[in-house]
């Protein structure tokens, strides 16, 4: 620390810009008097501030004074390293200096969106910048490190936006490993019958695809499998799948379907069935599933739960039952990953007043998909829940679970769209029943969507516009005698209403798969507060995420339709195919290295090193860095008792520099006058 | 801000989860103390104990050390090295008579910026209760031991 003092740092010419970003930051923070204040460092040069540092004009700003002002050293306050770091680096260097010469202050997310207190902020900003001022001083020119690209690609989640993606990548001749945890693909379009607004039949456009995925050479599916384990980094990673026993041997089973048929056992189908159709112990979620080799359920088969039955094994043609089976681990190496894991339905069990679960005849919006389904357990019959009564007349609640501060705040989308789907198909269905949809506001942005809704109020639909306060069957006439009464303010009117109906669907919103967090720790990239995964950039890198080499496709970065998640299919299958075709990435040259003649060789950091990237020479008796193994984490620099190991653009220098820089308002006249470790 | 006293408190926040949950936390617009400032470091086991150290004697009132949970280390298990390290340098601390919740360790994966924000308030307002830490009187004049360690540094 005391060659702090040494001249070559009071030499270096920094140049500071401290960006608006419109409001964002200079809403709450005076950036006027930061950068204002920032010149009294003696280092610095220039002291800049700018509405959109990131802007073309904003970069230009400081080429032009790297290039006529000498600067040596840049600072950039605004967003996060982790939005704009690559891009002022790349300014930096465009300018004529080593883009590592180049240092950021977080005064946005840490600033200015994290405090109301402009005050506070303020000092907090300068504080930042004079942290990031003092380290850049310290900062040497460095280099990137090239890593090659393993060409093959995980993708997480069978669902239409790993299909697609999957195939994109598979016809552009690389290797996919496809995961997806139950027996089939296809996820949720699986269980829908019509897609709006064209209404052409799920099925029939997604089984192709299906059968597509199978048969490509270039595609390793993994059904009824779950990623355990992730190391590594973007080009190589290490992944550890775990391949659940479906108790059939795939290589012998010939799909006839022969165990399912003969199976004794029946269940409620929860998961594909929506919970009211049926399967089997040993069943494939729908015929046309792929891969076409069953899974059996242990939790049901009476062999598990009784030891007795067997009848599958005895039944199957080509012994293809083994019960025996284990779990069984596959280990594999990806060059990137893209995770496709989808959503879960709202629970509308969670609104008590709509009476789901407690009221027969209340139906979630799954559960009517799969009843309209023509493969579904009515046939394409829209029935009560006794099973044959055809309701004479349905409403259909919008916004459930969604909306609504009580539970998921943001739209969900989609559900506008399928409600009105589902009004069309109960008017196809039944042209006697009379239609009831209960909106908050009618939100159809897309292709050929405010067409379907116009259609939609020709066929004679009734529009209710008001959020329903409650569905209840406890009449008040006798024309409420044995119905659900529907209890909503048509808020057009002004009036309350009750509505009495026979039927009631419950358009439920999309939320975040009930363990995304556990899915973004495994992947170690981030959520938001609602649980869907974080993009890059919400309008620039939509399928990127903060983790380099993985990427994300459909509603598990938030709610969105079919055509969305089959766009963002095929972008992140894009984004896989530019990095192969790169063939080498530039990896960050965070490296540690061992000053060999300053070493003692106590061999401390070898067994600390989690990658073994730390050697020992005996003859020397010095410890050595392999750089092709260290992936930079500074473990080692921090616990070297010589200080011998540098932890480049980490350095002891860099961030005591820092350290003394953002306490700059705070360092007490003791503190000042000692002399430092 | 009023006249109360204001504690400064230095972050040492791992690159992956941390200091990504503080990002988060901006970018959710959750408004927390604005009494933190965070220094990025690849890994919490990155975090000498002579940061920790050099901050308080600069005149931090505080540090918080923030990694991604035991188990989700970026690189496999620095976070346990910080843990460990942490856990002894608190048992130095405690010689010293600097108080416990000075120097606190944080678990905060990259979509708990919640957590983070939670934690920074919490925090703020333990050292606010305690006052400055005024380590030049509390270490340097009152204790010896302390002053000669560090002289001999």
């Amino acid at each position: 620390m005391t060659d702090m003092k040494k001249s070559p740092i009071d030499q270096e010419k920094v140049g500071v810009y401290v960006c608006h970003c419109g409001s964002n930051i200079a809403g709450t923070i005076d950036v006027e008097e930061v950068a204002q204040w920032a010149k009294k460092n003696p280092n610095v040069v220039v002291s800049r501030t700018y509405e959109f540092m990131c802007s073309s004009t904003g970069q230009e700003l400081i080429e032009n004074d790297i290039k006529e002002k000498g600067l040596t050293r840049i600072v950039v306050a605004s967003c996060s390293p982790h939005m704009h770091e690559k891009t002022f680096r790349e300014t930096t260097e465009r300018g004529g200096l080593n883009p590592f010469l180049f240092e950021m202050a977080n005064i946005r997310e840490h600033g200015s969106w994290a405090t109301n207190d402009k005050e506070a902020a303020t000092i907090k900003a300068k504080a930042l910048v004079n942290g990031a001022v003092e380290r850049v001083v310290h900062h040497v020119p460095l280099e990137k490190i090239p890593v090659s690209i393993n060409p093959n690609t995980l993708i997480v989640g069978g669902g239409i936006a790993g299909i697609t993606a999957a195939l994109e990548l598979a016809e552009a001749g690389h290797h996919v490993y496809l995961v997806e945890r139950e027996g089939t693909i296809g996820g949720h379009m699986a269980q829908i019958d019509k897609t709006f607004p064209t209404l052409d039949c799920s099925a029939c456009i997604l089984t192709p695809k299906m059968v597509d995925v199978g048969q490509n050479d270039n595609i390793t599916m993994l059904t009824y499998s779950e990623v355990e384990s992730v190391d590594g980094y973007i080009g190589n990673f290490n992944i550890t799948v775990k391949k659940k026993a479906r108790c059939v041997i795939e290589e012998l089973c010939t799909s006839c379907g022969i165990c399912e048929e003969k199976c004794p056992q029946k269940v409620i189908d929860e998961n594909y069935g929506a919970g009211i159709g049926y399967r089997k112990s040993i069943y494939r979620s729908f015929p046309q599933a792929v891969p076409g080799y069953p899974v059996l359920d242990k939790e049901s088969c009476i062999y598990f739960q009784t030891g007795k039955c067997k009848i599958c094994e005895k039944e199957c043609p080509t012994n293809a039952i083994d019960y025996e089976q284990q779990d069984e681990m596959i280990n594999f190496n990806v060059g990137n990953i893209i995770l496709a894991t989808g959503y879960d339905l709202f629970d509308a069990r969670r609104i008590p007043q709509y009476g789901y679960g407690r009221l027969p005849n209340v139906f979630s919006s799954l559960e009517f998909e799969r009843m309209v389904n023509a493969s579904g357990p009515t046939e394409g019959h829209i029935v009560l829940r006794d099973g044959v009564t055809h309701p004479k007349s349905v409403a259909i609640v919008h916004c459930v679970g969604s909306r609504d501060q009580n539970y998921n705040e943001y739209c969900s989308k989609v559900c506008c769209m399928y409600s009105l789907k589902f009004a069309h198909l109960v008017h196809e269905h039944l042209p006697e029943a009379e239609v009831y949809n209960f909106y908050l506001d009618m939100r159809t942005p897309g292709k050929g969507y405010e067409e379907f809704y116009h259609r939609l109020l020709k066929e004679g639909t009734h529009f209710i516009r008001g959020r329903v306060a409650e569905i209840t069957d406890a009449d008040r006439n006798s024309a409420e005698e044995n119905k659900l009464i529907i209890q909503a303010e048509n808020t057009l009117l002004g009036l309350q209403q009750r509505t009495p109906v026979d039927m009631v669907i419950l358009s439920s919103g999309i939320q975040a798969r009930h363990d995304a967090e556990d899915v973004s720790r495994l992947f170690k990239m981030g959520c938001d507060y609602d649980g869907f995964f974080n993009e890059r950039h919400p309008k620039l890198a939509p399928v990127s995420t903060m983790t380099d080499g993985i990427f994300i496709a459909g509603a598990c970065q938030g709610p969105k339709d079919i055509p969305d998640t089959v766009a963002q299919g095929g972008a992140a299958a894009s984004q896989v195919a530019k990095l192969i075709n790169q063939g080498t990435v530039m990896m960050e040259p965070v490296r540690a290295s061992i000053r060999e003649d300053e070493c003692s060789g106590c061999r401390i950091c070898n067994t600390l090193c989690p990658y073994n990237a730390i050697e020992f020479d005996e003859e020397k008796e010095v410890s050595r860095v392999i750089t092709a193994l260290c992936q930079g984490c500074g473990t080692c620099v921090a616990a070297c008792p010589s200080s011998v190991i540098d932890g480049a653009h980490f350095t002891n220098k860099q961030i005591f520099a820092e350290l003394n820089g953002i306490l700059w308002d705070v360092q007490d006249e003791v503190s000042a006058k000692q002399e430092v470790i | 801000m009023s006249d109360q006293f204001e504690p400064v408190i230095v972050g040492f926040l791992c690159n992956w989860c941390s200091y990504r949950a503080a990002d988060l936390a901006g970018t959710a617009r959750i408004k927390y103390a604005p009494n933190l400032r965070p220094i990025r470091v690849m890994c919490s086991g990155r975090v000498d104990p002579q940061f920790v150290l050099q901050a308080l004697r600069s005149g931090a009132d505080g540090v918080l050390i923030a990694g991604c949970h035991p188990g989700e280390c970026h690189y496999v298990n620095g976070n346990i090295k910080a843990l460990r390290r942490f856990v002894l340098l608190k048992k130095t601390m405690e010689q010293w008579g600097i108080e416990d919740e000075r120097v606190q360790l944080l678990w905060a994966s990259a979509s708990e910026g919640t957590v983070l924000a939670a934690t920074v308030d919490r925090m703020t307002e333990e050292v606010r209760a305690l006052g400055p830490l005024r380590w030049g009187e509390k270490v340097l004049k009152d204790n010896g031991a302390a002053h000669a360690v560090l002289q001999e540094a």
